[in-house]
């Protein structure tokens, strides 16, 4: 063995992808979009992990959530200590094993963390977006990953991956490009938003909008950024990723100095983590990206094309799907998930569907629950690359 | 290892059926059923470990509680055959099961343990305690078989639904038919196993 395999890094562990590099794609015909406007040129940010095969037939896509970007994995340096969001998943011998498959994973449209969004400058003005940015839907996003998968060079996915805002780009994707995609693994996913989810976006984005920073959205040219707005909407997205189990385990109602104040400072555990989850989001993230981001969630519904017909919408998808929920996850709740998993049975597709148990509410989807990933592994290992078609499609 | 029981179900599935196996375990059957029969296939388990397996397997299963309802799920006639395999015994509403899989297909197939077997009346009667051996294996206390039955008592039980019997087999415990069980079924099967669908 060579000293190097001994060698403690960053890295953590040899089940890790190591040091990775975004890298950038630039489109420069114009994209339309739903909502009738068109982006003119745009570029994409995204990293890959792992190798494309000669065949050209391993290529996974993930697809990332509200706050998430295209660093799904590994560490850009060797200094850095938090690795990319969805590593627990993704790395070599994990579940999206990247011994085996090429993953791909981008920066949507809209974004702030590279890809063309309202940070960028509008080519026809040579200020940034800010508000002007067009709203963006989850199609837009899927046709713009199409995009780039023909960038580089790929004619179909062997699996496109997402939890919550990212399985319904999944759902997209099966509906959308039904060619280009073998295997739909969608994860905490909704087929459409209810009331209640579109409340809380809605509050978060007047949390956002009525912060007199925000300045209608052009606080980058006044030098400022809705400081408190944008953690509110943070704090408030915390809480309903959260179930009141987890709340209750990890915080409890324990306090930080040991004694009530009978003052408004931080005097709870869970009001000093909703404090630096909201603080620490402000610094990297744009509040114009959060309000576009929570508007794509609003606007998704394939079925609205389809007379409201879930069945009637997924019925062009040709991918084998696995559909995935968590039992205390009450944003997307398991029932929202049993929608897609009736309707895609309906609709006569190949569909398996696991309900984990787990206390964590909607973040489950991105920890390690042994049972969790064990099926994620399962359904992954049984990926035909052999480039030979499945049969017994119902 | 192919169980003989196997075989008999085998011989009932027409190559090519869709196939709903409720309460399908590890999958092993509906393996069985895909390989022999070219069936399509789908399982339906609760189990965590059960349902891994079936992943793991390359199958198709829905992690559900048989007990919550099945009708939810399948659409009316949108499967051939329904197999339930040594479940129905567990369940909170055999009856309802029973009803609802004649409703999502055409043929059901169910398999259960048979309290009427000698050795089982020989316990309660004679020895005068809960049936406790090999196709029975749990104490009183601490079984998921709550409703179990004899032949005579599923019989009864279809006809009262307005099922109907198209085929049925007795085997023992090693899985295995012979004559001395096809001649007094209800006293020397252990296992039943009925092919039914309902009334014209």
């Amino acid at each position: 063995m060579s000293d190097a395999s001994h060698k403690i890094t960053a890295t953590g562990s040899n089940h890790s992808v190591g040091i990775v590099q975004p890298q950038h794609a630039a489109f420069t015909e114009p994209l339309a979009l739903d909502c009738g406007r068109s982006l003119p040129s745009y570029a994409l940010v995204y990293e890959t992990y792992g190798q494309l095969n000669a065949m050209g037939n391993n290529a996974v896509l993930i697809c990332h959530a509200l706050s998430g970007d295209h660093h799904a994995a590994g560490f850009h340096a060797e200094t850095e200590r938090k690795p990319g969001w969805w590593d627990s998943a993704i790395g070599p011998g994990k579940p999206i094993d990247t011994n085996r498959f090429f993953v791909v994973c981008l920066n949507n449209l809209g974004g702030c963390k590279g890809s063309t969004g309202p940070l960028s400058i509008d080519p026809d003005t040579g200020k940034p977006y800010g508000p002007d940015f067009p709203i963006v839907t989850v199609r837009d996003w899927v046709n713009a990953q199409h995009h780039l998968m023909q960038h580089l060079g790929m004619a179909s996915w062997a699996a496109v991956i997402g939890g919550s805002l990212g399985g319904m780009q999944v759902l997209q994707w099966s509906i959308s490009y039904p060619e280009a995609i073998a295997h739909a693994i969608v994860i905490a996913a909704a087929p459409k938003l209810s009331a209640q989810n579109i409340a809380f976006n809605e509050v978060a984005r007047q949390a956002i909008i009525t912060d007199p920073e925000f300045f209608g959205g052009r606080y980058a040219e006044q030098g400022s950024i809705p400081r408190r707005g944008l953690m509110l909407a943070r704090m408030l997205g915390h809480i309903t990723y959260l179930s009141d189990d987890a709340m209750r385990a990890k915080f409890g109602r324990e306090l930080r100095s040991g004694q009530v104040n009978y003052g408004f400072d931080v005097e709870f555990q869970v009001e000093s983590y909703l404090r630096y989850q909201g603080t620490s989001f402000v610094d990297r993230f744009d509040a114009n990206t959060y309000l576009l981001m929570t508007k794509a969630l609003d606007y998704f519904d394939p079925a609205h094309d389809y007379g409201d017909d879930l069945v009637a919408a997924l019925t062009p998808a040709q991918a084998d799907f696995l559909v995935v929920s968590f039992t205390s996850d009450w944003r997307f709740a398991p029932e929202r998930s049993r929608e897609i998993v009736r309707a895609l049975l309906a609709a006569g597709k190949r569909v398996s569907y696991a309900e984990i148990e787990s206390n964590h509410g909607h973040d489950a989807f991105l920890m390690t629950i042994p049972y969790y990933h064990r099926v994620l592994a399962g359904y992954m290992a049984n990926i035909d690359l052999t480039g030979s078609n499945q049969s017994g499609a119902l | 290892m192919i169980r003989p029981d196997w075989h008999i179900v085998e011989q009932w599935i027409t190559p090519r059926s869709r196939v709903l196996d409720l309460g399908c375990g590890d999958g092993s059957l509906l393996s069985h059923l895909i390989e022999r029969r070219q069936v399509s296939a789908v399982g339906l388990e609760l189990d965590d470990d059960q349902v891994a397996a079936c992943i793991e397997a390359g199958l198709n299963v829905i992690q559900e509680d048989l007990d919550s309802g099945i009708s939810d799920w399948f659409a009316p006639m949108s499967f051939d055959f329904v197999i339930v395999s040594q479940t129905i015994q567990a369940m909170r509403h055999p009856e309802r099961l029973l009803a609802d899989m004649l409703s999502i297909a055409r043929e059901g197939i169910v398999t259960f343990p048979n309290m009427g077997y000698w050795r089982n009346r020989v316990q309660l009667g004679l020895l005068g305690h809960m049936p406790f051996n090999r196709a029975l294996p749990n104490p009183w206390y601490n079984t998921p078989n709550i409703h179990l039955c004899t032949l005579t008592d599923f019989e009864t039980l279809c006809d009262e639904l307005g099922l109907e019997i198209i085929d049925r087999a007795v085997v023992d415990s090693a899985r295995r038919e012979s004559a001395l069980l096809r001649a007094f079924p209800n006293w020397f099967g252990e296992h039943a196993i009925y092919r039914i669908k309902r009334r014209v």
